[in-house]
Parts: structure tokens; C-alpha cells; sequence
């Protein structure tokens, strides 16, 4: 039986977890990982995009420029959407013995896993890049010299996002279903 | 939270910033001051403003230019400015933006200098356009983005200096029209003109000011003599303090970084007056309980220097009592004994620094009221 064969003592808390379908899980997972990630995103490019066009009425030299913070924001979204692909390719369908089976459960809660990851890690990404990108517009309008340099600090800031998707996707390659 | 603000302060305020970033880059700076300190006549100086943000404004005006037409037109430039940023200003930014007040009497320095064009020309300039170019560089206030807005206070100090401005010019009997004329754009309101008929304090309450948004200052003041030039300084006293506390007030509740540097300013601005009020009531008939009501009650002079400021009667004495605190020692050793003229000019240059400073931070609304506050 699942029950005592996963978890120690008796706790009706514990019970009641590992009664949740996996499916629940994974669905959660995959929801997250892609609102979560377009939450960031959204974020980041409504405030960069704010004072983007604050700074470009007195130096109209920098919009073509600036959208590339932009796009490091919308590159967040991306990633959400493609991580959400991949792990509902990962769903199957697995027989009604084997739901609570301890693999079908380690299924559910890697996809899970996975796309909290995906979802929070995206969500800071974008915040990160926006508020950076916000500045950049700013001084770029000052100094056109600046633009390179505070370049540099949102491309690190936007490897946050990939960190997520790669630890994300290794988690996601973890979730193997039961044989039927 | 202090230190998290920049996630939710574009939502309101990320475009005026970026505006008043903009205006910053817009100011004149030390070549352009340097070009026109070697102008010999207006019509240069209309050149050379022609390459900067002035230009526009100026470059319609038909020649002779008369003085007071570029001072016009530099500060309808900044009145411009000013209206858009209270267009998209949300609360509490408007209200904040109401309360910065700019005394700009700069104009009527201008005018009476530039007479004298040969002379100096730069120093006058500097003294009208550097103050716009500060309001319009200045912007935001405190950390608190959302409410960086300094609207709503700039306008009271303006309205204050017109409404004081045309109760002494009818108290002098000149011309009401030429009166309304001279006053600041940005301290206009509604029936301004009616200010000409009252006779005491108490007509001109009930009759103009219960309306405008200076009435709760007027609480202090409100006694039933005669307006005579004495009673109508002592009035732009009171009312100038009851509008300093107030925004002091307003600023505290907004805390977070507004509040640091917007206290720092107004402190200043406190102590400021409250040595100038000293200086200009020595040999005066002014008592020194009268004298004490009109200082504030916050700054760093609150409220030992205040006590002591009192019974100052000469200015070596009001040097002894600001000798005393480390930041004003440092104005004051700039003079020698005995002189008083620097005094305006070293206050101003220190002003001018630490609205600078606040302008560092960024996402703050402080940074938004500095020009303003200037």
C-alpha cells in the first residue's frame, strides 16, 4: 500500500499528501511555470518600457537601442512557454493501479518541481533586467557611452532566467512515468 | 519596503522621471554660461540661447529685446514643463508637486540687474535660468516613487508671493492689471484679482482666500487690523511657515527616502529663513516674541538656536548663535566680520548643493521636488 510504504508514521497530514493525484502536480507545475514566468516578464517590460519613452522625448536617439531591454525581458516569457511545452510532453497516462504507485508520484512531483523553478526563477529574471533596463534608458539619454557597459549587467541578469530553464529541464528529464 | 520601491515605482512615476531626467540634460551648463558672460548685448544672448532649450521660446520675439522678455519666456519654459508633469501626476505625487514652492524672485532681480548689461551679465542669468534650469532638472522627491510627484507644493509658495505681491501693490496704490501682470504664472488662481479690494486680514480671508488651496495656513494670521506694510510682511511670514510645516508634514507621512531628503531640504529651508527673518528684523520694530512665532518649529535650529536667535540684535551676534551648529559654521566662516551681503549667496550656493545631492538618488520623488524647491 502507498501509504505505508512511503511515509513513517501515520500523520493524517502526510496521508492526505500523498493522496493528490501526481496529475494535480504536474498540471500546477506546468501552470506555473509558464503565468509565473510571463509575470515577470510583464513586469520587467512595463517598467523598463515606462521610462523608455520618458527618456526618449528629449533624446529620441535611443529608442531603436533600448529595445533590446525589452527583448531580454520578452525572452523570459519565451522561456516560460517553452519549458511549459516540455513538461506536458511529459505527461502520460499511467494505469489506475499504479496512480499512488512511489514512481507515478516522483513523476508528478519532478514536473512540479520543475516548473516552480522555471516560473520563479523567470519572475526575478525579468524584474532584474527591467528595473536595469529602466536604467539604461535613463542614462543612455545622459551619455550614450553608458549604454555598453550597463548592457553587460542586464546580459548577467538575464542568465538568471536560464539558470532556471536549464535546472528546470534536467528535473523535467527525471520524470518517468511507471511501464504500464 | 524601504529598498524595494523600484518594482512598483514605474507604475506611477517612471515616466515623469524619465522626464525630468530629460529636462536635466537641458540645462545650461558652464560653456553656455561662459558664452554668455561674453555677450554684449540681448540680442547675443538671444543667439546664444537659441542653441539651448530656450530657443524655442525665445526665438520669436522681434528685436529690441527688453529684459523682461527673456526672463518671460525662460520662465514660461518652465511653467510649460511644470503643467505636463502635473497633467500625468497621480496622488500623492500632485499633491506633493502643489507644495513645492519655488520662490522665484529671480525675475525681479533679472529686471533690475540687466540694466546694467555690461555689467555681469552671467551673474544675473545665472541667477534666473539656473533656478529654472534646477526646477526643470530637479525632479522627484523621495524614495517613494509612487509619490514622486512634487506637484501640488510648488504652486503654494508662488501663490503666496502673489497674493502678498498684490496686497502691497494696492496698499501702494498702483494698477491692478499691472499688478496681475507681474505676478508668477504658477501662483495664479481664480479671483486673484478681488485680492485689491480688501481693506484687513479678515475681508481678505472671508472674501478670496477661504476658497484657494492656502486657506488652512491663514488660520495664524487672521486679525482685524488694517493691512499695512509691517502686518502684510509679518502675514507672507506666517503663512510661508504655517506652508513649511505643513509640507514638512506631508513629506514625513510619505516616508521612506522622500521623507529623509525632503526633511533635510525643508530643515534647511527652515533655519534659512529663520536667520534671514533675524537678520531683517534687527533695528526694526518687530518684538522678539513677534520674531519667535515666525520661526518653525523643525530644523536643526528648533528649538535652542530659535532662543537664541531671538535676542540676537546684531549680526556678529546671529553669527555666534549659527556658529554653533557644523553646517551653517562653515557658511559663516566664508564672511568676514561685519558683512552681510554674502550671506544671500552662500545660502544659495548651499541650497544648490544639497538639491544637487538629492538629485543623486534615483528612484526617489525627492529627486523630483529638488528643482522645483529651489
Amino acid at each position: 500500500m502507498s501509504r505505508t510504504s512511503m511515509v513513517g508514521d501515520s500523520s493524517s497530514w502526510s496521508t492526505a499528501l500523498v493522496k493528490i493525484s501526481p496529475y494535480t502536480f504536474s498540471a500546477i507545475g506546468i501552470a506555473i511555470a509558464i503565468g509565473v514566468s510571463v509575470l515577470g516578464a510583464a513586469w520587467g517590460i512595463y517598467i523598463t518600457g515606462s521610462s523608455l519613452i520618458g527618456a526618449a522625448i528629449k533624446a529620441p536617439r535611443i529608442t531603436s537601442k533600448n529595445l533590446i531591454s525589452v527583448i531580454f525581458c520578452e525572452a523570459v516569457a519565451i522561456y516560460g512557454v517553452i519549458v511549459a511545452i516540455i513538461l506536458q510532453t511529459k505527461l502520460e497516462s499511467v494505469p489506475s493501479s499504479q496512480i499512488y504507485a512511489p514512481e507515478s508520484l516522483r513523476a508528478g512531483y519532478a514536473i512540479f518541481a520543475s516548473g516552480i523553478i522555471v516560473g520563479f526563477a523567470n519572475l526575478v529574471c525579468g524584474l532584474c533586467v527591467g528595473i536595469i533596463g529602466s536604467s539604461c534608458a535613463l542614462s543612455d539619454a545622459q551619455n550614450s557611452s553608458l549604454f555598453v557597459k550597463i548592457l553587460v549587467i542586464e546580459i548577467f541578469g538575464s542568465a538568471l532566467g536560464l539558470f532556471g530553464v536549464i535546472v528546470g529541464i534536467i528535473m523535467s528529464a527525471q520524470a518517468t512515468w511507471p511501464a504500464k | 519596503m524601504y529598498g524595494f520601491e523600484a518594482m512598483t515605482f514605474n507604475i506611477h512615476g517612471g515616466y515623469l522621471e524619465a522626464i525630468v531626467r530629460g529636462h536635466r540634460a537641458g540645462l545650461l551648463t558652464a560653456a553656455d554660461y561662459n558664452n554668455l558672460c561674453q555677450c554684449e548685448t540681448l540680442d547675443d544672448i538671444k543667439m546664444h540661447l537659441s542653441a539651448t532649450e530656450y530657443g524655442p521660446y525665445l526665438q520669436n520675439e522681434p528685436s529690441p529685446l527688453h529684459t523682461t522678455t527673456i526672463v518671460e519666456k525662460c520662465t514660461l519654459k518652465l511653467v510649460d514643463e511644470y503643467k505636463h508633469m502635473l497633467c500625468q501626476a497621480t496622488e500623492p505625487l500632485s499633491t506633493f508637486l502643489e507644495y513645492i514652492t519655488l520662490r522665484w524672485n529671480m525675475a525681479a532681480q533679472m529686471v533690475g540687474l540687466l540694466q546694467y548689461v555690461s555689467w555681469d551679465v552671467s551673474r544675473t542669468l545665472f541667477r534666473c535660468c539656473g533656478d529654472a534650469v534646477l526646477l526643470t532638472g530637479l525632479f522627484g522627491s523621495d524614495s517613494q516613487r509612487k509619490t514622486n510627484i512634487l506637484t501640488a507644493s510648488f504652486r503654494y509658495g508662488h501663490m503666496i508671493d502673489n497674493v502678498v505681491l498684490i496686497v502691497t501693490g494696492t496698499l501702494h496704490e498702483r494698477d491692478v492689471q499691472e499688478l496681475l501682470e507681474k505676478c508668477h504664472p504658477l501662483g495664479m488662481f481664480d479671483s486673484i484679482a478681488t485680492l485689491a479690494v480688501a481693506q484687513n486680514m479678515r475681508e481678505l480671508y472671508r472674501l478670496v482666500l477661504v476658497d484657494t488651496p492656502l486657506a488652512p495656513y491663514f488660520s495664524e494670521c487672521i486679525t482685524s487690523e488694517d493691512l499695512d506694510d509691517m502686518n502684510i510682511e509679518i502675514m507672507r511670514n506666517t503663512l510661508y511657515k504655517a506652508y513649511l510645516e505643513d509640507f514638512y508634514k506631508f513629506c514625513q507621512k510619505l516616508g521612506g527616502a522622500t521623507a529623509e531628503i525632503m526633511s533635510d531640504l525643508l530643515a534647511f529651508e527652515a533655519d534659512r529663513r529663520a536667520v534671514n527673518i533675524t537678520i531683517n528684523s534687527i533695528g526694526t520694530e518687530l518684538t522678539r516674541d513677534d520674531r519667535r512665532k515666525l520661526y518653525s518649529n523643525f530644523g536643526l535650529l528648533y528649538p535652542y538656536g530659535h532662543e537664541e536667535l531671538a535676542v540676537c540684535e546684531d549680526i556678529d551676534q546671529v553669527r555666534g548663535a549659527m556658529e554653533k551648529y557644523p553646517p551653517y559654521q562653515s557658511i559663516f566662516s566664508k564672511l568676514s566680520y561685519g558683512e552681510s551681503q554674502m550671506l544671500d549667496k552662500a545660502f544659495y550656493e548651499e541650497e544648490v548643493k544639497r538639491l544637487c545631492l538629492a538629485f543623486e538618488q534615483q528612484v526617489c520623488t525627492g529627486y523630483r521636488g529638488h528643482p522645483f524647491f529651489s
